[in-house]
């Protein structure tokens, strides 16, 4: 059985958003896939030495707000300091204790399974943000280098 | 109660977090080896099934007790 490819792309920089890649990064390399994660725009905040993800309610009207605040709070309430902070702290407490993962677990799960994990080089130089910013043990490449993978991938996702 | 070589308490843990614990405790063991995992995860049993066919590793026996999971894998 050749080894399946999966190539993804990370484009958000949320703490919820950080998930999607993660999560199936980790897996995928769990059931043998070789796999890429190309971190390109706000994407590039995941590889950060220091996570600062936060979660915002803010244009987000799919989000459930506890206790059933987004029946009472007017659209404008999300945007009121302190509810990001607040609404992050609420995120990873509930994350927390229904033993879901950190980002920085699943990053390090990510390492250890060998998941190539790739910065943009463009919006890392567009960013003015350099190697030192970031994790040891990634690699720094353009788009040509991404398709070079992702055309002989199984399974290509943007998220 | 089958026999095995190893035991993996999963239970708390949530999606992928048990099958990423298997697959680290799976990759100590030798061919033919029986990992035994319990999780509280109910949508690990379809994964933990998805799991073992992806990978060729046996899925000996999948059961129910008490919301708690009970998975006997054969290393491939």
């Amino acid at each position: 059985m050749s080894e399946k490819k999966l190539a993804l792309i990370a484009t958000k920089g949320s703490l919820d958003w950080a998930y999607p890649p993660f999560i199936l990064a980790s897996t995928a390399a769990a059931l043998g896939y070789e796999t890429q994660i190309f971190f390109t725009f706000y994407g590039l905040q995941l590889l950060k030495k220091k996570l600062d993800l936060s979660v915002t309610p803010l244009g987000n009207p799919g989000m459930p707000m506890p206790m059933a605040m987004d029946k009472w709070f007017p659209v404008i309430g999300t945007a009121i300091p302190g509810m990001q902070s607040m609404m992050t702290a609420m995120m990873k407490s509930k994350m927390k204790s229904k033993g879901i993962a950190s980002v920085e677990d699943l990053r390090q799960m990510c390492l250890e399974a060998d998941v190539k994990l790739i910065a943009c080089q463009m919006t890392v130089d567009l960013f003015d943000l350099d190697s030192s910013d970031f994790i040891d043990g990634i690699d720094y490449a353009g788009a040509a280098t991404f398709f070079e993978f992702a055309g002989e991938s199984d399974i290509n996702l943007f998220v | 109660m089958s026999e095995y070589t190893k035991k993996l308490d999963a239970t708390g843990l949530n999606c992928p977090l048990p099958i990423l614990r298997s697959k680290k405790a799976l990759n100590t063991l030798s061919s033919g080896d029986v990992l035994y995992v319990i999780s509280t995860d109910s949508g690990s049993v379809r994964d933990f099934d998805a799991f073992c066919k992806q990978t060729g590793n046996q899925l000996l026996e999948s059961t129910e007790t008490e919301s708690k999971y009970h998975y006997y894998i054969r290393k491939a």
